[in-house]
């Protein structure tokens, strides 16, 4: 199933903007995960503008669905997501890193609107949000706990703990996404620690998988509404990405986990983040690259 | 503090510790619907499995994976639930600390860890399944709060008063039996500083408040301060001396370690001059680590000592006997004591001029 070309023009055209208000973002921190906030930001802008349902301005609507950055880390890339939604002003993440601001590299849930939890400590996410989706079946509640994880993060035990739970526990409104990007920051995953054959641990452990193109807003569509019809076995989507989606010259490149701009590379950036917008959208358009 | 527990119904004399626990949460299960339970494959060794069985739909048995445990219970309480969460101590805090850390204190939620097995309680078991460190390490743990009872029908209330304060709350119980300090039905107890119940007797857990240490024995010669299984140690020690060497011995029961209570120990320092803490914990970090840092801050001169197990790795054997191996059971405490009264420095120093 297909989106509508408008509505993944607008999805295309929400990325971008979120892409480069990261990038933006980086900059008045000082430095900052760009790696993670590129190939994350294709799914968080699916979730946050088509199939979460939220309220901004009341973050702690009773019924809204959850979303648990997991990689923490990527705190530059999710800020944009919500300061762009109105969750706070997004004059503050001109602030982000500074002494005493709401916004540090991994983002405080009792200091942001909107972040439902704190997040950095790697393997923590998937125990959350279980939690959180075992606690709406306590109280017969519908809303849905969608947890977004790094894979070198799927390294950490706790990880693979959640995962038999949420599949003993059938938590089926818990919906996980794997940022497939290949990279740790000491290098690629399969060489500092093979995760390969991936999603066969995951069926392993009672999951049903979907694997989806990250950066293709019709294939992670499809990944996430099969999630939602999910009726016996939790859902992982593990998400083909690639790290620094966009940055022509840190894609793929393990050592941009974590780095910072000069004036000079920051608009060398911004072109190449212009450029992939731009391919994109004849993509979305149906045109040929 | 609203609500009593119907002691009468659990009966806390027959019922080991953990045992008077689980059936405290079963009540507080019945009166409160956002009560869950979660346990790592003990959920009968630590009796919160009796909550289990009363309130299946709200009971969650992980496995044994504490990591998880603790994740997901910080999940359950961002949902508006309070999940009571039981394993022994030392995976409490340390097997699943970075989960306690990071998802339930740093982010202040309303989880209840109620940590069996502690100190030398599981003797028997070995270094593994001992834990002398938590008092140290949680208590570190900002926003978390940090209760040892001395018995069953203190831990009773304790968890009690641990539903009803809102944030983190840990709380650590000894497996099998204590001694009896508290009858959970007798007459009201003295909290520290009140003249009632000087005499020793059992003051009763009616009075247990967060934060606020319950004098068990008033006296002016010296203070022992204590929690958990070494409360009712002390308050023999004490009440031996009394008869046998004619010494006036204060006990408190300081069964919060944090929030400590400040104004006790204070008091204990101006008045009786000596002050001596036993725990069944490491005497680097613990009850006796926390009294000498206010006491420290005082700036008055007194005569100190820590008792527990001194820095190191326990014997195997039976709790009764580690406890007297360390010096920490009724004999080891009143040696202490008559060590430190024998030491006589009154003399020298005026104390008055302070007081």
């Amino acid at each position: 199933m297909s989106l509508a070309i408008e509505e993944k023009s607008r999805l295309e055209k929400k990325a971008h903007e979120l892409r480069l208000l990261s990038l933006d973002t980086v900059g008045w921190a000082g430095s900052g995960h760009i790696g993670g906030a590129m190939s994350a930001m294709d799914i968080m802008t699916i979730l946050y503008h088509k199939y979460m349902k939220i309220d901004p301005s009341d973050p702690a609507k009773t019924g809204r669905d959850r979303f648990i950055l997991s990689k923490g880390h990527v705190g530059v890339g999710y800020a944009p997501v919500l300061a762009n939604l109105g969750y706070f002003d997004p004059e503050l993440l001109k602030e982000y890193n500074h002494t005493g601001s709401p916004l540090g590299m991994h983002l405080d849930s009792l200091k942001v609107p909107g972040v439902e939890a704190s997040t950095g400590s790697l393997g923590h996410g998937l125990s959350l949000g279980l939690g959180m989706a075992l606690g709406a079946r306590v109280k017969g509640e519908s809303w849905r706990v969608f947890v977004l994880l790094g894979d070198g993060e799927c390294d950490e035990g706790s990880v693979w703990e959640a995962a038999m739970a949420a599949a003993h526990f059938k938590a089926v409104n818990l919906v996980t996404i794997v940022d497939r990007n290949r990279c740790m920051i000491d290098g690629p995953t399969e060489e500092v620690m093979a995760l390969e054959p991936f999603a066969d641990k995951w069926r392993a452990f009672g999951f049903e998988v979907v694997e989806a193109d990250g950066h293709d807003f019709d294939s992670l569509s499809a990944a996430v509404e099969r999630a939602l019809a999910a009726k016996d076995k939790p859902v992982v989507i593990i998400a083909d990405t690639v790290k620094g989606a966009g940055i022509d010259f840190i894609e793929n490149d393990y050592k941009w986990h974590y780095g910072s701009f000069d004036a000079e590379k920051a608009a060398k950036a911004k072109e190449s983040l212009a450029r992939y917008h731009e391919r994109r959208i004849g993509t979305a358009k149906g045109e040929a690259r | 503090m609203s609500g009593g527990l119907t002691f009468t119904m659990l009966d806390a004399a027959k019922m080991s510790t953990a045992e008077v626990y689980g059936a405290a949460l079963c009540e507080l299960g019945a009166e409160h619907r956002d009560v869950v339970a979660l346990s790592a494959d003990l959920a009968k060794s630590t009796k919160i499995g009796t909550f289990g069985e009363k309130f299946p739909d709200r009971f969650f048995n992980v496995g044994i994976a504490e990591q998880n445990m603790f994740g997901v219970a910080a999940g359950l309480a961002k949902t508006g639930l309070v999940p009571f969460v039981s394993t022994f101590a030392i995976f409490t805090s340390m097997r699943g600390l970075d989960q306690v850390h990071t998802d339930i204190c740093y982010q202040n939620l309303n989880v209840k860890m109620i940590a069996t097995h502690a100190g030398l309680s599981f003797g028997q078991a070995g270094s593994t399944h001992h834990c002398t460190e938590d008092i140290a390490i949680m208590r570190s743990m900002a926003n978390l709060t940090v209760i040892a009872p001395a018995d069953g029908a203190s831990t009773g209330r304790a968890v009690r008063a641990a539903y009803e304060r809102k944030g983190p709350v840990y709380i650590r119980i000894n497996r099998g039996f204590d001694q009896i300090v508290y009858d959970g039905e007798a007459s009201d107890g003295a909290a520290a500083g009140s003249a009632a119940g000087s005499d020793g007797g059992p003051a009763a857990g009616k009075n247990f408040e967060i934060g606020k240490a319950i004098q068990l024995k008033d006296g002016t010669d010296l203070t022992i301060i204590a929690c958990g299984s070494c409360v009712w140690r002390a308050l023999e020690a004490a009440r031996m001396l009394e008869k046998t060497d004619g010494l006036s011995v204060r006990v408190l029961d300081m069964h919060t370690i944090k929030p400590i209570d400040k104004e006790a120990i204070d008091r204990a320092i101006k008045e009786t001059r000596r002050v001596i803490t036993v725990e069944d914990h490491n005497v680097i970090g613990g009850l006796g680590g926390a009294v000498a840092e206010v006491a420290a801050e005082t700036g008055k001169s007194f005569s100190f000592a820590r008792l527990g197990i001194p820095d190191c790795f326990s014997l195997i054997g039976q709790h009764e006997d580690l406890l007297a191996h360390y010096g920490i059971d009724e004999n080891g405490i009143a040696a202490a004591v008559r060590e430190m009264m024998g030491k006589d420095f009154e003399a020298d120093e005026n104390w008055d001029d302070e007081v």
